[in-house]
This record gives structure tokens, sequence and C-alpha cells, in this order.
């Protein structure tokens, strides 16, 4: 490997308002290397790949390339100067030809600005060729599977004369066979001395391809190391390790009977989900994002169309495809994404609140203003929501009163007997988020099931009294509040390969 | 971008800023031509607002729900020819009047079952139905109007009850029903809830296609009722009836405040948007404008409406981004 790194981060602070995303991270690439980036979700991985690439700017710190000044100010710039990423959600036209896409912007042609074909399919199969692709230039890429068209991108990267590429996630949609033409293209491309960063969660990977390995933790760099020094466990002990949540506590568990039983549900994204939740207990899903937990709520919910598997609640089945219904037995769900999923942006408080218990407040197909107003108020005052009067709009309230505005939603319900609540503190201070931990710990304790969905470990840890794991949609572990630890939910929540005899 | 004070206010108050409007409206009309404050010249104004309002109400209510309903023209002409051809048929105006609502509730149903089951756009379904309704009523009359042959029929929309004419007092009297309905029912609520965020409407448990189906055939009844109504005044049923018509609605409502996107909107102000737009093209008739420019200021207030619409969705976007 080369002395001087092609690429080196010092001491790289990034700023969002309100945030750090990184603070004092180092970071460098020597030709030839392959560095594998790791880091639980929030971490800052994609943050740190943005500023390689141009698209984030970044508050204090030095970018050099070859040991000089790289001034990268846009994406152009990174580009230009050999710093090419492979997203995983690829970033190809699909209704475009492989030539065009790999040379998208640049196609070959005469001063009038006439396309010269031939000598784009020509430059197209040389490329093609060096990523032992062996299709035809002009092949529709919409037509190609995932695995050819990473290797799309990444001739895309090499015709841009790329002495970096980043790869984020490349093998969460291949097949081991497509793994393994990767991993020998990926050998190739060390050889030629171009440097690779190596985002994954696959720690087996990592550690197979890996020269070193840099994991980060909440915005700052926890280690580098060689990966001969390092092995899984070492480093999922590094990458976890949080203080535990502020404010988060959990009182006495008086537990009731079984009140949902999930028996095999398996939906688009849910493979064969089994679990039990009983009256009282706080139930908590770990997982990375996309491990499918928003969707296995949405399964039980009804809201996604349901493949096979059962669902009892309080000993009914809850019926497919159905979320009416759902909601008349008892079943209230509090969704991740307040703006999109969550509020009506028109609406006062007051009709956020009631919408899902209208017919409590009916008589003679008329909505009484007074019981309604009764109860509203009744649940801003217990649940301490911040609010001028229940009929402020409620595009007015701050990110944590209308969360709880959501929940009160459901409170609101007379006979609510199990609550899902996705990502309960996502984009809350620290103070209202310790208040919504106590009211969950409250209903609770008046019996109702809460079922937690969240990506934030230590809040799932304070809180729950049983944990389940899911990735790649299944349930890969459930864990005791006494036995589960950081390190026990990571290794179940990151994705293993299908050992194949 | 900083706007003066009292500006801000009249944005915001909708209402006060649409009557602002149709006050001035009438006072610059009023003052071009003496006819126009004339007993007989208001009847007739109102006479028009309330076919417009009429099915006014059933397109509030669609486009309330994030929906459109481009059909109800045609839906005029075709529910008008069988109205008058059930009137010859059986020589009572009881059953034309059930036989043009019945085919309403028909057409709404398709309407609905396209938009929720086949999952059609309801711009793309309607213009669809449009044209198929338009093409029924030429090809069932082979393009000849068909004539009421009794006299009762023209009662409806010729009539008056007292001072008033009656599709005045019909479209009065419905405003009172369904402003009942959109602020006092659970059905209004859920309209208001589903054209405001669709999504957080099904995660909240509300049957959002069966209530789009509702809206669908209530807006169909309602465009009927008004094509009944203008088969009576024409006396007769005509397949050129309406065309152009749902344009002219949803013009109005739309300048009256309800908002394209859903979710926005009140009954109130639709009725005033029906008022001013009605007032404009009966001023543009006393002041003999050709009608050639009643085409172009119609398509200058459309224009102007959906601007408008535009800048009072811009505040509140402001508002929920900062949240």
């Amino acid at each position: 490997m080369a002395d001087v790194p092609v690429i080196s981060l010092q001491k790289m602070h990034k700023q969002f308002p309100g945030v750090y995303a990184l603070r004092d991270v180092d970071f460098d690439l020597h030709a030839g290397e392959v560095h594998a980036l790791v880091g639980e979700n929030g971490a800052g991985k994609s943050t740190l790949i943005k500023i390689l690439s141009g698209v984030y700017d970044y508050q204090q710190g030095t970018y050099l390339i070859d040991g000089e000044e790289a001034e990268i100010g846009r994406p152009m710039d990174a580009i230009e100067r050999g710093i090419s990423v492979v997203y995983q959600e690829l970033e190809l036209v699909p209704t475009l030809s492989v030539a065009e896409n790999v040379f998208f912007g640049r196609l070959p042609h005469t001063r009038g600005g006439r396309v010269l074909w031939a000598e784009l399919y020509e430059r197209t199969e040389e490329l093609l060729g060096q990523v032992g692709l062996d299709i035809s230039p002009r092949t529709q890429v919409g037509h190609l599977g995932i695995a050819a068209q990473q290797l799309v991108e990444i001739a895309k990267a090499l015709s841009l004369q790329a002495r970096v590429i980043v790869m984020d996630e490349p093998t969460s949609a291949l097949s081991p066979q497509e793994i393994e033409r990767l991993f020998e293209l990926i050998e190739q491309l060390r050889g030629r001395g171009v440097g690779i960063v190596y985002v994954s969660h696959k720690l087996e990977e990592i550690l197979q391809l890996g020269d070193r390995v840099t994991v980060l933790r909440d915005g700052e760099r926890v280690g580098t190391e060689r990966t001969e020094d390092l092995d899984e466990k070492r480093l999922i002990g590094l990458m976890v390790g949080r203080e535990m949540a502020e404010g988060v506590s959990r009182s006495q568990v008086e537990v009731g009977p079984v009140i949902l039983e999930v028996e095999g549900l398996t939906t688009a994204r849910v493979e064969e989900a089994s679990f039990r939740v009983r009256a009282g207990e706080i139930v908590g899903f770990s997982g990375l994002m996309g491990a499918g937990r928003t969707e296995l709520a949405r399964g039980i919910f009804g809201i996604d169309p349901r493949k096979s598997g059962e669902i009892l609640l309080g000993g009914e089945p809850i019926p497919t495809n159905d979320p009416p219904a759902a909601r008349r037995m008892g079943l209230g769900m509090v969704p991740e994404d307040r703006r999109g999923d969550g509020i009506f942006p028109h609406l006062s408080v007051s009709e956020n609140m009631t919408i899902a218990a209208l017919a409590q407040f009916v008589r003679r197909s008329r909505i009484q203003p007074e019981r309604e107003r009764e109860e509203v108020n009744g649940m801003v005052a217990a649940l301490a929501i911040r609010t001028p009067s229940a009929d402020q709009m409620i595009s007015k309230l701050s990110g944590g009163n209308q969360q709880k505005v959501l929940i009160a939603r459901w409170l609101l319900k007379e006979n609510l007997k199990v609550l899902f609540v996705d990502e309960p503190t996502r984009g809350i201070d620290v103070g209202a988020k310790a208040e919504i931990y106590r009211l969950l710990d409250d209903l609770a304790k008046q019996g109702l099931a809460v079922i937690v969905l969240s990506s934030e470990m230590p809040e799932i840890l304070g809180l729950c009294d049983r944990i389940y794991v899911m990735s790649g949609g299944r349930i890969t572990g459930e864990f005791g509040r006494e036995e589960a630890t950081q390190e026990k939910l990571l290794e179940s929540a990151l994705p293993r390969e299908m050992m194949e005899k | 971008m900083k706007r003066p004070k009292f500006l801000n206010a009249l944005l915001h108050s909708e209402q006060a800023g649409l009557l602002i409007a149709f006050v001035l409206l009438c006072l610059v009309i009023s003052f071009l031509t003496p006819v126009f404050l004339t007993g007989a010249n208001i009847k007739n104004v109102l006479r028009d607002a309330s076919l417009i309002a009429i099915a006014g109400i059933g397109m509030v209510m669609i486009i309330l729900l994030g929906e459109i309903d481009l059909s109800v023209g045609s839906s005029q002409a075709l529910v008008g020819i069988l109205a008058v051809a059930m009137l010859n048929q059986t020589d009572s105006v009881g059953v034309a009047l059930l036989a043009a609502l019945a085919t309403g509730a028909c057409i709404g149903l398709l309407n609905g079952l396209l938009v929720t089951r086949a999952k059609i756009n309801s711009l793309i379904a309607t213009l669809g139905m449009m044209a198929i309704l338009r093409g029924t009523a030429m090809v069932s009359t082979k393009a000849v109007s068909i004539q009421a042959e009794i006299d009762l029929f023209a009662e409806v929309g010729t009539g008056y009850l007292g001072p008033l004419p009656i599709p005045v007092l019909i479209a009065l009297a419905l405003f009172v029903l369904f402003y009942y309905v959109l602020h006092h029912t659970v059905l209004g609520r859920y309209i208001y809830a589903i054209g405001g965020n669709a999504s957080a409407a099904r995660l909240s448990g509300l049957a959002v296609d069966r209530t789009r189906v509702a809206v669908f055939v209530i807006g169909g009844m309602l465009a009927a009722l008004s094509g009944f109504i203008l088969a009576s005044r024409l006396n007769s049923g005509q397949p050129n009836a309406g065309l152009g018509f749902e344009l002219q609605v949803i013009a109005a409502v739309i300048l009256g405040g309800i908002s394209l996107t859903g979710g926005v909107g009140t009954l109130g102000g639709a009725f005033i948007g029906i008022l001013i737009l009605t007032v404009l093209n009966n001023g543009l008739v006393l002041l003999n404008v050709s009608s050639f420019y009643h085409d172009i200021a119609r398509g200058v207030v459309i224009i102007l409406a959906v601007y408008l619409d535009g800048r009072r969705k811009e505040s509140l976007l402001k508002r929920l981004l900062k949240s």
C-alpha cells in the first residue's frame, strides 16, 4: 500500500440543526485497500459518505486527496477527482440502455450534438468486460437483475476513472453466487489500485474482505482496526455501548392473560412471524431499519395484505385486510411517520384526537360537541399536552405534543386492548421523551398491552419487559428484560447469509 | 415574504375575503348597468346559481375527499333525457324524479367503483364517464331533444314558492342539510380526514374506500337532481345539456376555497364562490359582452382561483415543516 492515503478525512465535524451527525471523525483510505465502515443506524455512516462524495459540506475538518486540500464543493467535484459511490438503491435509469447509463450525461457526440453510438457501445463493451458482465451494451437496464445492475454501476464508476469506489450495502440483494462474483471483482479492482470503502451490516463479509474496519457510534469514531485483529464479538462490542436512555424506568409488572396471539403471519415483507403479548406487558420489537417491524404492525392491523397466518385479539380472530374491524376490536397503532401517516394537518387537536373513536360521541347521527370537548380536554390534561386550546390547529403544536395527541387518539377508545407504538420518541426532545416513557409505563400498569417498535436500543432495553428482534422480515430472537443486552440485540438484528448445504 | 398585516388576516379568513369580493363585484356591475339590481334579474341570477349550487354540493364533498368528478355535465344531459322519457311514459313527475335520482346514484356508484376497485385516478375515471354518458345521451336520442308532455314538469324549474323560485328553495334546503352533514356527522368528519391525509385515515381504522364510494353516489344524485331541474326549465331532455357545466362547478367551488388537494374548504365559502361566478356571468351578459369573452373571463377566474389556492397551501406547509 502506498504511503500517502488517497483520501484522508481529519477531525470531521458535521452538524444539522440541533444534532451532531459527525464529531471529530478521522477516516483515511489507501490505494488498493478495502476499508469497511460499520455502525448502527444513525451512527453517521451515510453522513460520512455524503461528505466524501461532495453532497454535504462540513462545519469543521480537513478533506485531503493525495495529501492535498481537496476542495470538494459539490458532487461533480468528487466525481471529477475520481470518487464514485454505488448506492444501495442504485441510481440507474431503467428505461435507458446500459451504455446510456454508464456514460450518462457524457455521451460521446459530434460538435453538432449527434450521438456517436458506435463509439459509445464500443467503450461500454470494454468496461463491461472489465467488470465481467457478459451482456450487450444495448440492453435496457430495467430488464436486468439487481446484481447485473450493480455491476453496471461499477462499470460507470470505472468509466469515470474512479480511484475510490464507495459501496453502500452492496450485497443486501444478491444471491451467494452473485456475491462471490462481486468479491472477485473487488479483488481485481484492489489489484489495480482502486480504494474501496465498504459499508455493510454483514460482519462476516467485512471480516473476510476488508483490510481495515472503522466503527462509528453516535457520530464518533470508536476505533479503526485491522481485520486480522478482530472477530465478530469484538466488532459488535465496539458498535454498541451507548448510555441508557434518560428518563426510562419500568414499574413492577403485573401481567394478565394473553391478549394478542400472532401465528405464522406472512405478508409481502414479513415471513412467518409468531409471538404473544399479555395484558399489562410492554413488548419491544428491535432491529435494524428495514427489518420489517413496521410492516409487521401494518400486517396485523390489516393495512398490508395478509398472505397467511392467524391473529387473535382477546381470543377472537382479526379479519384479514380490514383495518376498521381491527380498530373496533381494540387494536390501535401510532405510526412511525407522524406527519405523513399520523396527523391530519388541516384539522384541530380535538378533531385529530377523536377521529378513531367518533362512534362514542354520536347520538342519533349527531356528533355531540360537549361530550367531545369534555373527553378531549380530559386527555389534554392527563397527558399534559401543551396547546392553547383543543381547537388549536394541530400543525401548530411541537412534535412531542403532536405525538401525545396521536397516542391520545387511541386512548380515547373505550375498548382499547393493544397499542402499537412505532418509534415513539423519534424527533422529540429529551424532556418530552421522558414524559412519553412514563405514559407508556402507566398504560401498561392499567392493563393495556403495549408494543413498542424502535430502532433505539437503550429505549427498548429500558422500557420493555420482553424484546423480540427482527431481521429481514423474520423474528430472529426473543429476550427477557433481565437477559437482554445491546450486544445480543444487535447480533440477532444483523443480516446473515442463508447457509446452503 | 412579508405581507402587510391586514392582507394576512384577510387571506386567513377566507370567507370574509370572498364576501368582500362578491360585494365589490355586485357594486361594480350595478354601477355599469341599472338592470342588474332589478327583481327579475336577481331571480334569474339566483336560479342560475342554484343549478350550479345543487351539483356544487356534491362536487364540494368529492373534492374535499381529494377526488374530482368531471362527469356532472354529461350526467345532466343523460338524466334529463331519461327523466323526460319516464315522464312521458308514466305521466308522473314523481316517477321521473325517482328515475333521475336512481340514475345519478348508479353513475356515482360506477365512478366510485372505478376509483376504489379499479384503482383508476378519479380525474381519468370521470373523464371517461363524461364521454360515455354524453355519447349515450346522443345515441339514445339520435341527437334530437325530447319534449316533455306533462305541464306540471316545467313547474319545478320555473315555478315559485312564495317569492322564491323553487330551484333556489331546493338549493337552500340542501345547503342546510349538507352543512349539517359536513360539520356535525361522522361522514362529514371522515370526509375532511380522508381528504386531508388518506394514509393517516387508513391507519386510524377509517373505512376509506367505502366512504369514497358513498360520496360519489351522493354527488351523482345531486348532479342528477340538477339535471332534472335543468330539463324542467327547458321543458325537454336535451342531449347537449350541461356542456362545460362541470368546469363551471369546479371553478366556482375552488374559487370558494375548496382546495384541489383535499381536506380544506367549507360549504359556505363554496356557495359564495358560486355566487361570484354566476354574478360575473350575468354581468357579462347584461353588458352585452360577446360570449367569446365569457370564456376568456371564466378561464382567467379559474387560473386565479387555483393560484390563490396554492398560496393558501404554502403557508400551511411552512407551518408543518416547523413542527
